[in-house]
């Protein structure tokens, strides 16, 4: 008589798979998004509000699966992303794969068939483009990598826009503008602090190929074009006095921030605290200034 | 009685939580496919 072992696929736990959609980085999307409808000047009927919201909060954990799908190796040799559930063998690649394709594409349809089908090219646009440009293309190959990849995160302001009007302005372009300018300072300044960790896993961020010098003057200068489109609506008269206050005043701070953090010589994380000032400080950055732009779109109506 | 391989027990139990959250997503899916087709009539 034989004995015959039987293995049986471990199913991905629930948890692991709402890992998978990096809900820290998709709160930050939802809310530019929602910030996007509600400062269209058309009113959006709050279920339908509420289904593009959902959707771009869907679409935008869909890029994450499949961006984790495959960096898998990279998370795995990074301190910072080894513990995600595909790098520590909680889940298998297909799994993930095939999650993050079907959650697109339900993401996409849904805002198609419940807003308008333009919303919904940019959403899947906004998808592709962080999954094949910024993933696959751009992140191993390019210290430009967060530049031009930046762009896929500053997408759900023009798709919440689109949502409500099925068109787009100048309003949701400059929102654009500000989340596309602001991304490489907040990237670089947490890729200043966890360095070594790009380093070892070979990517080539801008502190590992250019040096830490570099990378701080860099912040600044991204800085500048960052506060001039955060400002612009203001003296556009796309917005009031209050977003222009706020926008002015939180972009003061943020220059400061990142002239300190320029003014940094430190070579070891524990001695970063500008440059981790500066990456707190640009996430409270943005919630502020769409939430500012939100509140005095409605003062004006 | 027989006492049950702790692995197929897991196996059990992640199929058990995955299979409650789909039912709740698909009702939820079609709970709001409800409620679009109304707002989309009444918007137009």
């Amino acid at each position: 008589m034989t004995t015959q072992t039987i293995t049986h696929p471990m199913p991905a736990d629930w948890r692991d798979l709402l890992a998978l959609t990096k809900p820290r980085v998709m709160s930050l999307v939802v809310f530019t998004g929602l910030c996007g409808l509600l400062v269209a000047p058309v009113a959006i009927h709050p279920v339908l509000g509420f289904t593009a919201v959902l959707c771009i909060a869907l679409g935008a954990g869909a890029a994450g699966a499949l961006n984790q799908w495959y960096e898998a190796d990279l998370d795995a040799a990074m301190k910072r992303t080894a513990g995600r559930p595909l790098p520590a063998g909680r889940m298998d690649r297909q799994s993930a794969l095939h999650f993050g394709v079907g959650l697109a594409v339900f993401s996409v349809v849904l805002l198609g068939v419940a807003t308008n089908w333009f919303a919904a090219a940019i959403l899947a646009a906004s998808i592709l483009f962080y999954v094949l440009i910024y993933t696959v293309w751009l992140k191993r190959r390019t210290p430009q990598n967060i530049v031009i990849g930046g762009a896929a995160g500053a997408f759900p302001p023009l798709i919440g826009w689109a949502a409500a009007t099925g068109d787009t302005a100048t309003l949701p372009v400059l929102l654009f503008a500000i989340i596309f300018l602001w991304t490489p300072p907040h990237f670089w300044a947490l890729s200043l602090f966890v360095r070594s960790d790009y380093a070892k896993a070979g990517v080539p961020m801008l502190p590992v190929v250019a040096g830490a010098r570099a990378t701080r003057l860099q912040i600044l200068l991204y800085t500048l074009p960052m506060m001039a489109a955060a400002i612009a609506p203001w003296p556009l008269g796309l917005a009031g006095a209050l977003y222009g206050a706020t926008a002015s005043a939180l972009s003061l701070v943020f220059l400061g921030l990142a002239a300190q953090v320029a003014a940094n010589r430190a070579t070891e994380p524990a001695e970063m605290k500008p440059e981790k000032r500066l990456f707190a400080f640009s996430i409270l950055y943005l919630f502020v200034l769409f939430g500012a732009l939100v509140l005095d779109r409605w003062l004006i109506a | 009685m027989t006492e049950e391989d702790p692995v197929l027990q897991e196996i059990r139990r992640r199929q058990r939580a995955r299979a409650l959250i789909m039912a709740i997503g698909l009702f939820a899916f079609v709970a709001l496919i409800y409620f679009i087709t109304i707002a989309k009539m009444v918007v137009n």
